[in-house]
């Protein structure tokens, strides 16, 4: 009992005041990209990169930056700063080997030429695409997501309709289900041909070719979803003075929405597919485009600095998704985190 | 008043699950359905409330014949069955879609007091217990004030604490509107706890047979001699339900139930 007291009264009252040192593993990441920093700078290269200085001073930042970010939320200045530390903390180990990773590029490209050169462009050739050629980087980026943002939605708008139409009404499946047996499984790439002369532009063939992309996973999975549905519910709806409209947009639907976001996550992956082809063989824009006219021109930076913006495109597009359906789904339990 | 006339239901592959059902329940008033499992009591049930069709037979509430779920009919069914996607407030409130919002609103707050949960209302039904999920599932057959409410095994998953509380809760309701209730149970206490009557059924084909007055004053306690012994009436009628049937003239007149 006077040990247990005495230990008790060794903790002091108040958290101590002077700043706690910065956890080892930030120090640690930090130096990792002070050595990408110090390498890009001090080596010497083979060939010639303007922006191998920038490159080097962007890591230095980053170097510095790091520690001097875990200090500062580890101070407990305020629960948002402490929370974005937690997140930085988290990310630390990811940082460290992105550092890592970025020097053996480095030194395999720029620095020692281990690789064959133009097929191969060190980090700062990369990022003298991202400084240089920005504006045309970001007129494809913008392209595609109206060519895309076009498809989908008036694909999955279409797909959902009838699917639920299949679903819901018994004459409509009659006459659907072998049409979408027939024509479903068919790639939506398969069209691209036919599509471009039916089509008055390359741009409304290809909306339409991403609309079908999307339709078919989205309109298979509703359409099994409505049928699928808890016959009990309709019971106790039907019980309720439900009448069949209310059946079907108060019940049917909402039941089957777990299924519509799985077709919508399939739609969106085939979607993806069907604009970078589309793009690469008709249309005259966007991300497809870009890579296509890079690789022509034997300019691999651009291709690299393309296929990363693509990455983040796409990725983030599919997270955008996943909140959406956490926010509309947030009644069921035990969904995949992204 | 709830009729029902000669009701019989013979499925599609030839099997008859009910026989020439005739019951008549006065407005207010609570019958209890009790008999072993396969004797057609939620057939009976999903008949009187529209959701199936009769082979033969009608219903009637207050004259009015019952082909489709009728709003004048309520139904409670033996699990919980709220829809998931709907907030606990949401679901009480579901059969009041013609209704005003406000008076939706107020409505269900009401409810939700009344049934104990109303820090609950913008819960999702998965995060309530069985008894409370079964609670709202009744207070959502009450609120859009039924002249009739079916009622099949309600409490049947639940352990013996939870209903009793419940039984107190749906005579708490049932009070309020006096609505017509035809229960289903296979437990004997329950049905001398609720009900009037206690109307017997016998299966192959599902077919009323003797009827048992509880005539009890509520609240009833259930350790008191009068109940224990229309406990002990009930079960006697419930042994005799499970002899092998005798010809209809060796019955006697008093052992007898509706129109056969």
């Amino acid at each position: 009992m006077a040990s247990l007291t005495g230990t008790a009264g060794a903790v002091p009252d108040r958290p101590a005041r002077r700043l706690p040192a910065p956890p080892a593993r930030a120090l640690a990441a930090g130096a990792a990209w002070l050595a990408l920093a110090g390498a890009t700078y001090a080596l010497p290269e083979e060939g010639d990169f303007p922006y191998t200085a920038t490159f080097a001073a962007g890591a230095l930042g980053i170097g510095l930056a790091l520690p001097l970010a875990a200090l500062l939320s580890s101070a407990r200045l305020s629960g948002r700063l402490q929370r974005a530390g937690a997140r930085l903390a988290h990310g630390t180990p990811w940082l460290a080997v992105l550092a890592l990773a970025l020097l053996a590029w480095e030194l395999v490209t720029a620095k020692f030429a281990l690789l064959p050169m133009p097929f191969f462009p060190p980090p700062q050739a990369i990022l003298e695409v991202f400084l240089d050629d920005w504006p045309k980087l970001g007129g494809s980026i913008l392209a595609s997501l109206k060519l895309l943002a076009g498809g989908y939605l008036f694909g999955a708008a279409a797909g959902f309709t009838l699917g639920v139409a299949v679903g819901w009404s018994k004459a409509v499946g009659y006459w659907a289900h072998p049409v979408l047996r027939f024509v479903g499984p068919l790639p939506a790439t398969a069209w691209l041909p036919l599509a471009f002369f039916v089509f008055p532009s390359s741009w409304s063939a290809s909306t339409f070719l991403v609309a079908l992309a999307t339709g078919f996973p989205v309109t298979v999975l509703t359409w099994s979803g409505v049928a699928g549905v808890n016959k009990a519910y309709f019971d106790v709806a039907r019980t309720l003075g439900a009448s069949p409209r209310f059946l079907v947009l108060r019940v049917a639907i909402p039941a089957a929405l777990p299924h519509v976001f799985v077709g919508l996550f399939m739609g969106l992956g085939g979607s993806f597919a069907v604009l970078v082809v589309a793009e690469m063989l008709g249309v005259k824009s966007g991300l497809g485009w870009y890579l296509q006219w890079a690789q022509g021109w034997a300019a691999y930076a651009n291709m690299y600095a393309a296929l990363i913006v693509m990455a983040l495109m796409c990725s983030g597009l599919i997270t955008l998704l996943f909140r959406l359906r956490d926010r509309v789904l947030s009644w069921q339990k035990g969904l995949v985190q992204w | 008043m709830l009729t029902v006339d000669a009701l019989s239901k013979t499925y599609a592959d030839g099997t008859q699950a009910l026989s020439g059902i005739g019951l008549s329940v006065a407005p207010g008033e609570i019958v209890a359905l009790i008999g072993g499992s396969g004797c057609g009591k939620t057939t009976l049930l999903r008949l009187i409330a529209g959701l199936d069709r009769a082979s033969a037979g009608r219903v009637q509430v207050d004259g009015e014949t019952i082909r489709e779920p009728h709003p004048s009919v309520g139904v409670v069914f033996q699990e919980p069955r709220l829809l998931p996607w709907l907030t606990v407030a949401d679901n009480v409130g579901f059969g009041l879609a013609d209704v005003g919002r406000a008076e939706r609103r107020a409505r269900v707050v009401r409810a939700l007091e009344r049934i104990g949960l109303s820090e609950y209302g913008r819960r999702w039904p998965r995060e309530l217990s069985g008894g409370q999920q079964q609670r709202v599932a009744i207070a959502r057959a009450f609120v859009p004030q039924p002249r009739v409410l079916l009622l099949d095994e309600p409490f049947s998953a639940l352990d013996a604490f939870t209903r009793r509380g419940l039984h107190d809760q749906l005579l708490d309701l049932w009070a309020e509107s006096k609505p017509t209730i035809l229960i289903v149970t296979h437990d004997v206490g329950e049905a001398v706890t609720l009900a009037d009557r206690v109307v017997v059924m016998r299966p192959r084909p599902g077919r009323l047979d003797e009827t048992v007055a509880i005539g009890l004053a509520r609240p009833r306690d259930p350790v008191s001699a009068r109940f224990e012994e229309a406990v002990r009436r009930v079960m006697a009628a419930l042994d005799r339900s499970l002899r092998p049937a005798k010809p209809r003239r060796d019955l006697s007149p008093e052992g007898r139930a509706g129109w056969w």
